[in-house]
């Protein structure tokens, strides 16, 4: 046997791994009923793939014959550790029971284990860290490794997260399984949240010196995508859509150095028209069904500030009755402060200074930099400086991320210039 | 595969309720102890008596201590319990929904471990 088609054979086999080993992993999942179980076979398959691929060439389904093989190898193993663990012989001879009834059409399911997979990663009874690792370890392939690099965590946290996780899926017996009807929508709630939480943490960095991480926005949008091709709901349309837009707008939000650029000063030729096209799309998508959730109001939002050309071009009154929607789909003060900053846009700054004071009167957000931010720049437009530089101050104070102290810090500075 | 359900409640707000409320959620709870007998999910359940009435026991190094409870000062106190049988989490999370008790307090979701060499129940 010559070198190369080994050398090629290998290459297949890392194609197959990188494209299909997530749709294989999950398939195992719900055929051995076990993760850690699933993951060794997968491994094991595609060892014994390189060796008998290079020998008898690639087969016609290559996806059909790993998930074929990984499920004999990991039947194999029970068996031959059923010597010393008796309860192995059962399981096995009922995995092997089970073969017959679930092989005749291997594709046919291959769309509903990757759901199985998405919904038993961010069950409820998993903590929000813990469903986050689990979807980016499970379903998106990432390494212990790379997650704890991307939440500046380290590998053995994530790693026992993932063991815990493991473990409470086995022994509480949380069923690998696309949710009934009557929970689907709080379920499905549950997965768009830890979706636009990886987004977040990728696009915002929580901590630290680098405002985006790409990788974990690209990655949420991945999953975004991968959720609306299984699940065609509007909400996940609608986050996708959101996600589309925030993510267009990445190289014109930050300048070499790092720092953070305003919307309004943003360079809109470097926004992602491809990005936002689909984006726009999608809202339209999810507008269309009626049935208008969060997700979409704020991709609806966003997509507005796109299509405008120039920030005076911005249809704020539309934008002010998009907020008004979202208050009562969702309402939050953040939600509201939001609305206060449009409604200045749309009215004048002194009614978005009246709202944001209102907020702060019934002791909401007064630790949130952003709404003091917020009211700085309105005091600044009314001239009122004194007033402006006492919020920024305070915004100063509740913020640990370095770009945005740097912002505020230059935003303060321009007053002092002024003054 | 067998879950225990603990329904925690606060039992001051519980005891400040009117007695025809009160009356009306341990009729709900009964009802649905019979709802799950029939489909062959009930295996015993019990409201308990105030933390109050408790006593804590403890052994030492081999010395008894008998102490007054409750143990901790929590502001939601053990109300009640369901043993009950339950393909799955998913299907006792169902359950638990169900309980009163998730109402007014908390009801906390527990799966047994199996274990062999036990009394069998003959009741």
């Amino acid at each position: 046997m010559s070198d190369r088609p080994a050398k090629q054979v290998r290459k297949v086999v890392e194609e197959v791994y990188r494209t299909e080993s997530r749709r294989i992993l999950a398939t195992l999942i719900r055929l051995l009923g076990d993760f850690d179980a699933a993951e060794e076979a997968l491994h094991e398959a595609f060892a014994v793939a390189v060796e008998q691929w290079t020998r008898d060439g690639i087969p016609a389904n290559p996806r059909a014959w790993l998930v074929s093989t990984g499920r004999f190898k990991a039947i194999d193993g029970m068996r031959r550790r059923t010597r010393f663990d008796a309860s192995l012989a059962e399981l096995a001879s009922q995995l092997e029971a089970g073969i017959h009834d679930a092989q005749e059409n291997p594709d046919e399911s291959i769309d509903d284990d990757r759901l199985r997979l998405i919904f038993t990663c961010c069950h409820p009874a998993l903590s929000s860290e813990a469903q986050v690792a689990m979807t980016l370890r499970e379903v998106c392939g990432l390494t212990t490794e790379e997650i704890a690099k991307a939440f500046l965590t380290s590998p053995p946290t994530v790693a026992q997260r993932i063991v815990r996780a493991k473990a409470k899926i086995r022994k509480a017996r949380i069923p690998y399984e696309v949710p009934s009807e009557t929970t689907l929508p709080d379920r499905l709630d549950a997965v768009l949240r830890v979706i636009y939480l990886v987004f977040n943490e990728g696009y915002s960095a929580s901590s630290g010196e680098s405002l985006t991480r790409h990788d974990l926005s690209a990655e949420a949008i991945r999953l975004g995508r991968l959720l609306v091709e299984l699940l065609p709901d509007p909400e996940a349309m609608g986050l996708l859509a959101l996600m589309l837009l925030h993510d267009s707008r990445r190289a014109a939000r930050i300048t070499r150095t790092g720092d953070l650029i305003l919307l309004e000063d943003q360079d809109r030729s470097l926004w992602n028209r491809d990005q936002i096209a689909e984006g726009i799309a999608l809202v339209g998508k999810a507008f269309a069904s009626r049935q208008i959730g969060p997700y979409t109001i704020q991709a609806a939002i966003s997509g507005l500030h796109s299509q405008a050309t120039h920030p005076t071009a911005t249809d704020w009154p539309q934008i002010v009755s998009l907020y008004d929607l979202l208050m009562q789909a969702s309402p939050s003060p953040v939600v509201e402060l939001n609305r206060a900053v449009a409604v200045a846009m749309r009215d004048s700054p002194l009614a978005g200074l009246a709202l944001i004071d209102a907020i702060f009167a019934r002791g909401d957000l007064t630790n949130y930099y952003l709404a003091h931010s917020a009211k700085a720049e309105l005091c600044r437009r009314l001239g009122r400086i004194a007033e402006a530089k006492a919020a920024y101050k305070q915004a100063l104070g509740l913020t640990q991320q370095k770009p945005e102290q740097r912002f505020l810090e230059q935003r303060l500075a321009g007053l002092q210039d002024r003054n | 595969m067998k879950y225990l359900l603990l329904v925690h409640h606060d039992e001051d707000a519980f005891s400040a309720m009117s007695e025809t409320i009160r009356k009306e959620m341990l009729e709900e709870s009964v009802q649905l102890t019979h709802q799950l007998h029939t489909k062959g999910q009930y295996l015993s359940a019990s409201p308990l008596h105030p933390a109050s009435t408790a006593v804590l026991v403890r052994v030492r190094e081999g010395k008894p201590l008998v102490t007054d409870g409750p143990f901790v000062e929590t502001r939601e106190q053990l109300a009640g319990y369901f043993l009950i049988n339950a393909k799955d989490f998913d299907e006792a999370i169902g359950i638990a929904l169900r309980v009163p008790g998730a109402r007014i307090g908390t009801v906390e979701v527990r799966p047994l471990i199996e274990l062999s060499g036990l009394p069998t129940e003959d009741c």
